[in-house]
């Protein structure tokens, strides 16, 4: 009696059941509390070959699973029955060649039945041919760079950065359900059209990972990979940075937003008339006040995470009082434009066009109790690059 | 005739004893899988919840990368070169290592390299923190001051790595007791017999790699740098096709172990051996064609990205063959569940987990999602956690009486199997739903959809990390108090010659080479 219930407690604990229910149960009942903003499978996104993707993926699942009942149902009824206390007097065979074939000649077969159907997507993902539109993409640390190619006319070009707040990653305010997958800009394309990506770097390696998209590729400076996609839905989809590339590899996102062909072409042209708009101000003589006030804009952007809201400094130098910000207006926009190397402070030359940066070392100069009076014009910065 | 071994620290640091040496590569690799450990945990801490509570995220950099580097490196590797070293004289029935000054000198490299390695953690800029695959140029031109201390370390491992193997290609060789064909050698001969050869063709490779970082870094040239004139991608190829072999010098070992701990406790010999020893070296081969597959979404043409999906598909078969001739090997057996078959069981059905989600990972246009996501981290923390620190619990539990003579305790020993599966699985099951939801690896922070995964990810680790000490203290405990076994042959089932020496196996052994029928 004592040793039937000691063998039933043994099968009951049968760690591999109760570890199999206890996750299943675990993950299917959380899933099903949680659905609207809790996946644990791959998406099949919003684009054809993504739906292919996932369902490749899935075949190969299944294939997996009845293969596991299979082998572990084998493994744990070994176990099982034959232990010693039932089995004290054990089998001595050792070899069987034709098992040994089948078990060669069986799974190649099932890598077929894979092969296959991947051979077919695998060759689709790389036809980038007949593209409606052409984006340069180039990885920065830490935030990307998207160009729209224009063959006609000036490419529409802007930076894309995260827009959570320090605040929320400090925990010091209620995370919003963007956390971490916000940007001040998101990329913009038109639905049912293919798009080509043209992905690069300009420091480290990064990629380009949209999962509904289905599209993750290598951004690697000196390289151009190429990439495509055609959303058949529109909407607003989330990615991140896949490949390591520093202190903020986690906090580069990437949000694309697919609209409607009127809307795409809509956002485009304005996009090119802000370009033009830029052209002229390129020559304008702005006064102090309009270059504080761009420049506090500027600052907030790109300056802020590692400088401080009150230039107080942080991962960077503070800028309240630096010798550098009171110093000449050359060596402080030469900071600015090229970096210093070695260190966090890029070089914001290439990112930032020249009114920006005009305003941008002129808030320095004259916010945070930093009072130089002095200003400088887009003019100036545009002479100081050309004279480098 | 009989000589013991000299007293005090001299006969650790001079020693030339296969046993001796053997010892100080396991506990070696216990202090660094422990060192590794703690970097899990902080890793862990942090992704406990979402936002940013411990680490800043440069150092979380350095954690991922130390983890890495000194798991692979530090205990996994020396690990398995110790049980090597302690087992395989004994079991090919041979008196010492063939080369014993040299197997001293490849020991006594790892603590002053660990330590150098170690010591970047305090340095100015901090340790590493391009990751364990180190990719330029996050490693070369944007690498903290500490890369070079990296360099340095791993060009003394990789020198310690290729003498060790050297070392055992050398005794394999030469040194087998009369009668033992290579073909009635134990499985875990074999397989460190093919593993060392695989060690010696590609620990060079990565010591080319790490040259040309150097090069790069301090010298001028341009290797790894598009700007002037070089590759980045370069840097990838060469890495991962030292990296790729390497995956199977961690894992081959462990096939051997099991081989040997499976029939034992299973009363039954080893199905399909000749077998095996086929599907190894068939595994070893494919090794050195498969490492593209580390770099789909790098840009390869087409047709390239076709031949590594097919290559890395085809490892499926003779890996599989040698999960079929294990459970086999059970089927119709008389199976007892020691700790060290309970450790060995479940490292077969966790590494076929692994492998599943290794098949998974070849498909190249699915790996298009999976690809550096949480997904990976899962896939092979199957197979370097269950299919090679599994293999090595289990291998430690079946030749400690042999080491010591004296029995662990079969409770603890039992008790820290569980809590190791239980934690094991919790840590790493649920980071393949995060991989699949769109979680990337070596983030220090991400969105509330992926925060149930990572709370479960790290409650589990917490689990599995203290269950180590558990292990820890049996070992010690073992050696201290343990009840003596009192026989050569510990395990009923045994048959390898080790267990034809008494326990513990004194110092010098076989000094007449046995005779094997």
């Amino acid at each position: 009696m004592q040793q039937q219930a000691k063998r039933l407690l043994k099968l009951a604990l049968n760690p591999v059941l109760v570890l199999l229910s206890l996750m299943s149960s675990g993950v299917w009942a959380a899933t099903a509390e949680k659905a609207e903003h809790w996946r644990g499978n791959m998406t099949p996104g919003v684009t054809e070959v993504g739906h292919k993707i996932y369902d490749l993926h899935m075949l190969v699942f299944w294939i997996c699973v009845v293969v596991g009942i299979i082998v572990f149902g084998l493994m744990f009824y070994s176990v099982f029955a034959y232990r010693k206390e039932r089995h004290s007097e054990p089998a001595t065979f050792h070899e069987n060649t034709k098992l040994e074939i089948a078990w060669t000649v069986v799974p190649f077969l099932l890598l077929i039945i894979m092969a296959v159907p991947a051979t077919k997507v695998l060759i689709e993902v790389y036809d980038t041919d007949d593209a409606a539109q052409d984006i340069l993409i180039t990885g920065y640390q830490w935030k990307w760079k998207y160009e729209y190619i224009n063959p006609n006319g000036d490419n529409v070009t802007f930076f894309s950065n995260l827009r959570t707040p320090e605040s929320e990653i400090g925990n010091e305010e209620e995370k919003g359900s963007n956390y971490l997958l916000e940007v001040d800009e998101p990329v913009v394309l038109p639905v049912n059209s293919k798009t080509r990506f043209l992905v690069t770097a300009n420091d480290v390696l990064h990629a380009w990972w949209v999962p509904e998209l289905a599209v993750k590729r290598d951004a690697i400076p000196g390289f151009v990979n190429e990439a495509w996609t055609k959303p058949t839905e529109t909407g607003v989809y989330r990615g991140q940075c896949a490949e390591l590339c520093g202190r903020n590899h986690g906090f580069m996102p990437i949000v694309v937003n697919v609209v409607e062909q009127e809307e795409y072409d809509q956002w485009l042209a304005g996009k090119l008339a802000e370009a033009a708009e830029l052209k002229e101000l390129m020559a304008k003589e702005f006064t102090m006040d309009e270059l504080v006030a761009r420049g506090k804009k500027v600052y907030e952007r790109n300056c802020l995470a590692c400088h401080g809201a009150n230039g107080e400094g942080g991962v960077g130098k503070a800028i309240a009082g630096s010798p550098l910000a009171t110093g000449s207006t050359k060596g402080h926009l030469d900071v600015i434009v090229n970096g210093v190397p070695g260190t966090a402070m890029q070089a914001f030359g290439g990112q930032l066009n020249e009114v920006d940066l005009a305003a941008v070392t002129t808030y320095q100069r004259n916010a945070f109790g930093n009072n130089m009076g002095d200003m400088l014009q887009p003019v100036d910065v545009y002479k100081f690059k050309k004279g480098q | 005739m009989a000589h013991g071994p000299a007293k005090g620290f001299s006969r650790w640091l001079f020693t030339t004893n296969h046993k001796d040496i053997g010892t100080m590569y396991l506990w070696f690799s216990f202090a660094m899988f422990l060192l590794g450990g703690s970097f899990a945990m902080i890793i862990r801490a942090e992704l406990f919840q979402p936002g940013l509570q411990i680490v800043d995220p440069a150092f979380f950099n350095q954690m991922t990368t130390m983890h890495g580097l000194v798991m692979v490196f530090g205990a996994i590797m020396p690990a398995f070169v110790g049980l090597a070293n302690w087992m395989i004289p004994l079991m090919i029935g041979a008196p010492d290592m063939a080369l014993p000054r040299m197997n001293n000198w490849s020991f006594w490299i790892l603590p002053p390299t660990f330590l150098i390695l170690a010591s970047s953690l305090f340095m100015e800029g901090g340790a590493p923190n391009f990751g364990w695959t180190f990719y330029a140029p996050l490693s070369t031109t944007y690498a903290p001051p500490s890369v070079t201390l990296f360099i340095f370390s791993v060009h003394a491992m990789g020198i310690s790595s290729i003498m060790g193997s050297i070392n055992i290609i050398a005794t394999i060789v030469n040194m087998r007791a009369p009668g033992m064909t290579y073909m009635k050698m134990p499985l875990f001969v074999w397989t460190w017999l093919i593993t060392a050869f695989l060690l010696v063709a590609v620990m060079p490779v990565l010591a080319g790699a790490v040259t040309m970082m150097l090069m790069d870094i301090h010298f001028g040239t341009s290797f790894f740098s598009a700007a002037g004139g070089g590759d980045p991608v370069l840097f990838q190829h060469v890495f991962w096709f030292f990296g790729h072999p390497e995956v199977y010098i961690i894992i081959l070992p462990a096939f051997g172990v099991v081989s040997e701990i499976i029939p034992v406790f299973s009363r039954k010999p080893l199905f399909g051996y000749d077998s095996m020893v086929y599907a190894t070296a068939s595994i070893a081969f494919l090794s050195f064609i498969v490492w593209a597959h580390h770099m789909y979404t790098v840009g390869l043409p087409l047709a390239g990205e076709l031949f590594y999906m097919y290559a890395t598909m085809l490892i499926a078969v003779p890996t599989a063959a040698k999960v079929f001739n294990w459970i086999t090997t059970m089927f119709k057996g008389s199976i007892t569940l020691e700790t060290p078959m309970l450790f060995a069981i479940a490292k077969v059905f966790l590494f076929t987990v692994g492998g599943f989600s290794g098949l998974m990972l070849a498909i190249a246009p699915a790996d298009f999602q999976y690809h550096d996501s949480y997904f990976v981290v899962a896939h092979f923390h199957y197979t370097m956690v269950a299919g090679a620190i599994f293999a090595l619990s289990a291998a430690v539990y079946y030749w400690l009486p042999k080491w010591t003579g004296k029995m662990y305790n079969e409770a603890m020993g039992k008790t820290h199997f569980w809590i190791s599966f239980i934690g094991f699985n919790l840590t790493f099951f649920p980071q393949h739903f995060a991989g699949l939801a769109g979680m990337p690896r070596r983030i220090p922070d991400y969105n509330m959809m992926f925060a149930d995964f990572n709370m479960m990810s790290s409650i589990g680790a917490f689990i599995y990390g203290s269950s180590q000490l558990l292990f820890l203290f049996n070992i010690v405990r073992t050696i201290t108090h343990g009840k003596p076994v009192n026989s050569d042959k510990v395990w009923e089932g045994a048959t390898t010659l080790e267990w034809t020496v008494p326990s513990p196996a004194p110092y010098h052994t076989f000094t007449t080479p046995p005779e094997v029928k």
